[in-house]
């Protein structure tokens, strides 16, 4: 017998390039991202030490991390990052919910995508800051109308991606259903659904982090907590230092919050060749 | 146990894939379509599997009428495909989700030790070479235990030594239950090893063009005379089958062809 399976060889046939980065681990791998920004953070720290920039509109690496410690030491830091975080949360559940259904809709009904399509694409080019004014008026400045914000960032790319996966099921997979006589519903669970997993992973994950964009527009209306909150006090009160604390813990709970769902969604794509290349 | 009866296809845009096919195929019997790109035996095999509906005519097996998806008829495709998000045992064990656990298990070990994949149950269908899969999938068709099997070229894609491995594993498994096996390969030979009668497909419209019985002991040797014998009339019949054909000499009207016949 000839037959070989995969799994021992793996990479093998993929060239030298990927036999190169096998001699580090994973792990190793992971800290490899933290390479580039400490050396650009080291080169603005000496930049500016060595007088050779000013530092006063961006401030150095040192600055920051000490409006960071301030923030955290008085408690400003957690009251901005919960307040954030409960928003971009409900926020996502409820456009990751509307935008797996509707999208789930629209992928198995031409009727319904032919219906409601064309309305979705158009309003999905309207600007985040657009919908602004009009949601203060509908609901209010307080929490309602910054949670509807988010819901809308993250409707449409969970919306275009379940509706493109469902369409998108490899017919040859789903005729494999039919000779095994499965039924409407039993297709759905047993076929479509693991078929479009996947996809709607990647969904939920650009999904999540439009989430985080839109939660800055939507403290942009009148905020008295959150991240996007301390932006706009950092502004007008001159504190380049607060802003860039705030865009980067910005960027790490962005980061934090795609790593948990990937690995809340990671069980259920063991199955997949490139699940690893993925974190 | 397989009877088609008068079997046509003819496509939305006109195309005629299929004109009018007869056949009737006895239980245990296996039986080899060979012909020519175009002469419809994907597509017979797909009417009969209920993947397609037919233009006219009707199949039956086991004398009840079949219109679609049936229990009786099973079927491997050209490609293993495997569902990837399911083990080995998954797979396999797709189409008995309505038997009792303990049993499913037991067809499911029994299919795989039978096509030499016992210990391969926990795997993925990522970690498996693609003859493997393909055992897979012929386990996977004939733990339903159907009445009719239909083949579609399961073997075209691997190299000559995993697929004879694969018409042994294959046989393993037609013993044990004896189905009814409709095959279709491109083969020549791999017909002769396999079939109890070969039959010859004219193509554009697809029809029946010449059937040919085998009747050689099993397992089959092809340096025997008698396979090589076999061998020459298949492959006669598939150099007629890819002749033009009379009638449409005769319709083009060229005084140079109508001296010919």
């Amino acid at each position: 017998m000839t037959e070989r399976t995969n799994q021992p060889v793996e990479h093998a046939a993929e060239g030298a390039p990927v036999r190169a980065s096998q001699s580090f681990t994973q792990a190793q791998m992971m800290w490899v991202g933290f390479v580039l920004p400490i050396i650009l953070a080291c080169v603005w720290e000496w930049a500016i030490r060595a007088g050779l920039a000013s530092g006063r509109l961006m401030p150095p690496p040192s600055v920051l991390i000490a409006t960071l410690r301030e923030l955290a030491a008085s408690g400003e830091l957690q009251i901005h990052c919960l307040a954030t975080l409960a928003r971009v949360g409900a926020g996502f559940a409820l456009g990751a919910l509307a935008g797996t259904v509707v999208g789930a809709l629209a992928g198995t009904s031409l009727l319904v995508r032919q219906m409601i399509d064309p309305s979705l694409q158009a309003l999905r080019a309207v600007p985040s800051i657009a919908w602004v004014p009009l949601f203060i008026l509908w609901m209010g400045i307080f929490e309602t109308s910054k949670i509807a914000l988010i819901a809308i960032g993250v409707f449409f790319p969970v919306y275009l991606g379940v509706a493109g996966a469902i369409i998108g099921i490899d017919r040859k997979l789903i005729e494999v259903g039919r000779v095994f006589r499965l039924n409407r519903w039993a297709m759905i669970r047993r076929v479509m659904l693991p078929a479009v997993m996947p996809a709607w992973v990647i969904a939920l994950r650009s999904g999540l982090g439009l989430g985080f964009m839109f939660v800055v527009a939507a403290e942009f209306m009148g905020a008295s907590e959150g991240l996007g909150f301390l932006l706009v006090d950092g502004q007008q009160m001159g504190k380049p230092a607060q802003i860039l604390a705030a865009i980067i813990t910005f960027a790490v709970l962005g980061k934090i919050a795609d790593t948990i769902l990937l690995l809340l969604t990671r069980p259920l794509l063991v199955w997949q060749d490139t699940v690893r290349e993925s974190l | 146990m397989l009877r088609l009866d008068g079997l046509s296809k003819t496509y939305a845009d006109g195309t005629e894939a299929l004109r009018s096919v007869t056949l009737d195929l006895g239980a245990g019997e296996i039986l080899a379509l060979v012909g020519g790109s175009g002469c419809g035996k994907t597509t017979l095999l797909r009417l009969i599997a209920g993947l397609d509906t037919a233009s006219s005519g009707q199949i039956k097996v086991a004398d009840e009428r079949v219109e679609g998806p049936h229990a009786s008829v099973g079927i491997v495709f050209q490609e293993p495909r495997l569902l990837p998000w399911l083990s080995v045992t998954g797979n396999v064990g797709f189409g008995l989700e309505s038997l009792p656990a303990d049993e499913c298990q037991n067809r499911i070990d029994h299919a795989l030790d039978k096509v030499g994949l016992g210990t391969y149950g926990a795997r993925w269908p990522r970690e498996l070479s693609g003859g493997q899969q393909q055992r897979i999938a012929i386990a996977r068709a004939f733990v339903t235990r159907p009445k009719v099997l239909l083949l579609d070229e399961p073997f075209s894609a691997l190299d000559a030594f995993t697929r004879k491995s694969l018409h042994d594993h294959l046989l393993a498994l037609w013993q044990e239950t004896r189905p009814t096996i409709l095959m279709v390969t491109h083969d020549v030979e791999e017909a002769i090893t396999l079939a109890d009668r070969v039959v010859v497909m004219r193509p554009h419209p697809g029809r029946l063009l010449e059937t040919i019985s085998v009747n050689q002991p099993r397992p089959r040797d092809v340096l025997a005379v008698g396979f090589d014998k076999v061998k020459r009339r298949v492959l006669h019949a598939l150099d007629r089958s890819l002749q033009p054909e009379k009638q449409t000499v005769q319709a083009s009207g060229s005084d140079e062809f109508s001296h010919w016949w």
